[in-house]
């Protein structure tokens, strides 16, 4: 449905988004992460034809965004980052202003009245824009990016400013929208790509340092065994009795997070479950246990990690990096792909 | 485009700026029918057109001063670039919702022929003329307007800006006698918009003059098309 090969946009010699690729299928939600800055609007604004790019083509439908863009766009509904709403139109005249604009041929009562219904709008169908709430003016411009139907959505953090209980709904909306359509979402927000997409991309500095689906994510995630523990017992006692489990590869202090108590990183071998006879050399010595929790990776800690200083030596180093499963499991192995690929140019440049 | 064109003309009377506008036209037109026509006692409109010029310069960047600065900054361009609708389209809807109240304001100096027709003889042509040609002019000044307007996200600079540059255009003749070549006095001349103008309010229809508005309007509209593109590559 989406066809996105190597887009990069400059300012100047600054890039803003730098040789991105990828793909969306038919009926995909695809969740796009990364800092503020990393070039998420940019690509969105490139992706919708409102920006053009240096380098690289967008298709949508199969059709290029910039040679053909009226076809193009008539498949695009699009919610900036601020919703471009007109402060002095009444919802009703918006919405009908917006119908016209896109050049809509479905039955314009019926249609308007379904997109409010949907995202719950239709009580302040009549009122002035400007007196809405933060919320409802989200809600309203995501009712503008679904007139007409189409196939494509592209949503710039859609739930940005909005209360628990909106984010929540406008959420459950969006996974409810990706059923017929496809759905591009940008975030930096985890829970929100976690709970709403299927595929996850992960960008940073404008470059694309990550692109897999969440099932692999989570399955590279419960490949490794960490375990944080608060254990209430003298530190170096306590480090050396853990330290002789079997299974154990490494245990790291935590310092006091709670008055007499340590915590303690421990990490097993690969396969190992250290678990059980954790809690039996704990009881053995009737050291307390205060919090047990599973060190595993999360989502935070990937993005963290991929898009920490690393990235920007990569850059640095001019290393081209395969993106894809490998980096994950390379970063949850402890090995750093980006250090080791740095290491690697810099050697060769030095032969 | 249509969408665009409706949409402008109804945020012009939505928000106090169109009955402003049209209120400056008719006090300033009634006021110099007043000055010019009755308290002169004369049926020749020619002077009182040749004054509106001036109130226009001052009018028509209050008029277009929004129409892109506006939807920059609170980023409805968004929407209407994302839109399947060519920039061309975006622009002409823009321009034409501007001259339709523009041609609204104007219309009250045809109120003031009928008057004079009611009780003096007049040059019915000399009337038509002149509307058309203070049409022609209006089209020039708001193709200006709105380009000027499309550079900054300021209406306040939009307006400013574009009262002193119609300004320096209608004055520009006598500026233009300050240098002493010919040459150059020849060139100024040709874009002044007064000196231009001097024809149509004695009732001539030169096409050249009618031309001269004419290409200054689709000018700047198509300047206006190669910013808005510009803007996408830079």
């Amino acid at each position: 449905m989406i066809e996105v090969s190597h887009l990069t946009k400059r300012y100047g010699d600054k890039y803003a988004v730098n040789d991105i690729s990828f793909s969306v299928k038919e009926g995909e939600i695809l969740g796009f992460l990364g800092p503020n800055g990393a070039g998420k609007s940019t690509t969105m604004n490139m992706l919708t034809g409102y920006l053009s790019s240096n380098e690289g083509s967008v298709k949508i439908a199969g059709i290029d965004i910039l040679e053909d863009p009226s076809a193009a766009k008539k498949h695009i509904g699009y919610l900036p980052e601020q919703p471009p709403l007109y402060m002095d139109m009444t919802v009703k005249e918006y919405l009908n202003f917006m119908y016209e604009l896109k050049g809509c041929k479905l039955k314009r009562d019926a249609h308007l009245a379904e997109i409010c219904d949907l995202v719950k709008i239709t009580n302040v169908y009549n009122r002035v824009i400007k007196n809405l709430s933060k919320g409802y003016k989200q809600r309203v411009g995501l009712a503008q990016a679904l007139v007409g139907n189409p196939d494509v959505l592209i949503l710039d953090e859609p739930t940005v400013g909005l209360d628990p209980k909106q984010i929540i709904e406008i959420r459950s909306l969006i996974k409810h929208l990706g059923k017929k359509h496809t759905v591009i979402l940008s975030s930096h927000i985890l829970p929100e790509v976690q709970s709403v997409c299927e595929r996850v991309i992960i960008i940073n500095s404008g470059k694309l340092v990550a692109d897999d689906t969440e099932i692999n994510l989570s399955n590279s995630l419960a490949q490794q065994h960490r375990i944080v523990a608060r254990i209430a017992g003298p530190e170096e006692t306590v480090l050396r009795a853990i330290s002789g489990i079997s299974g154990v590869k490494q245990v790291l202090q935590l310092g006091t997070k709670e008055p007499d108590s340590f915590d303690f990183q421990i990490e097993a071998e690969q396969g190992t479950d250290i678990r059980r006879s954790l809690f039996n050399v704990l009881c053995d010595r009737k050291w307390p246990v205060l919090a047990l929790d599973s060190g595993e990776m999360t989502l935070e800690d990937i993005f963290l990690k991929l898009t920490s200083d690393d990235s920007t030596n990569m850059r640095k180093n001019r290393v081209k990096v395969k993106t894809g499963r490998k980096n994950y499991e390379s970063i949850i192995d402890g090995t750093n792909p980006w250090a080791a690929a740095a290491e690697k140019t810099k050697k060769e440049d030095e032969e | 485009m249509y969408a665009i064109y409706k949409r402008e003309l109804k945020s012009y009377f939505s928000s106090a700026i169109g009955f402003v506008i049209v209120t400056a036209f008719v006090f300033f037109g009634s006021l110099f029918f007043a000055l010019d026509n009755i308290m002169n006692d004369t049926s020749n409109m020619s002077s009182l057109f040749s004054s509106l010029v001036l109130i226009y310069v001052f009018i028509i960047p209050v008029l277009t001063m929004k129409t892109f600065s506006e939807e920059k900054r609170q980023k409805t361009d968004q929407a209407l670039l994302t839109s399947p609708v060519s920039l061309g389209g975006i622009v002409m809807g823009k321009f034409l919702a501007a001259l339709t109240v523009y041609a609204i304001g104007l219309s009250c100096t045809a109120v003031f022929g009928i008057i004079l027709a009611s009780c003096a003889s007049v040059e019915p042509w000399v009337i038509v003329g002149n509307i058309v040609g203070l049409l022609l002019v209006g089209a020039a000044l708001i193709a200006i307007g709105i380009f000027i307007s499309n550079i900054t996200e300021s209406q306040v600079i939009a307006a400013i800006a574009g009262i002193f540059i119609m300004l320096l255009l209608f004055l520009i003749e006598n500026i233009s006698a300050l240098i002493p070549v010919q040459f150059i006095q020849d060139v100024i001349k040709s874009i002044s918009i007064s000196a231009r103008y001097t024809n149509f309010a004695l009732g001539i229809f030169n096409l050249a003059d009618a031309f001269f508005y004419l290409s200054v309007a689709a000018l700047f509209v198509f300047f206006t098309v190669r910013m808005l593109e510009k803007r996408r590559w830079s």
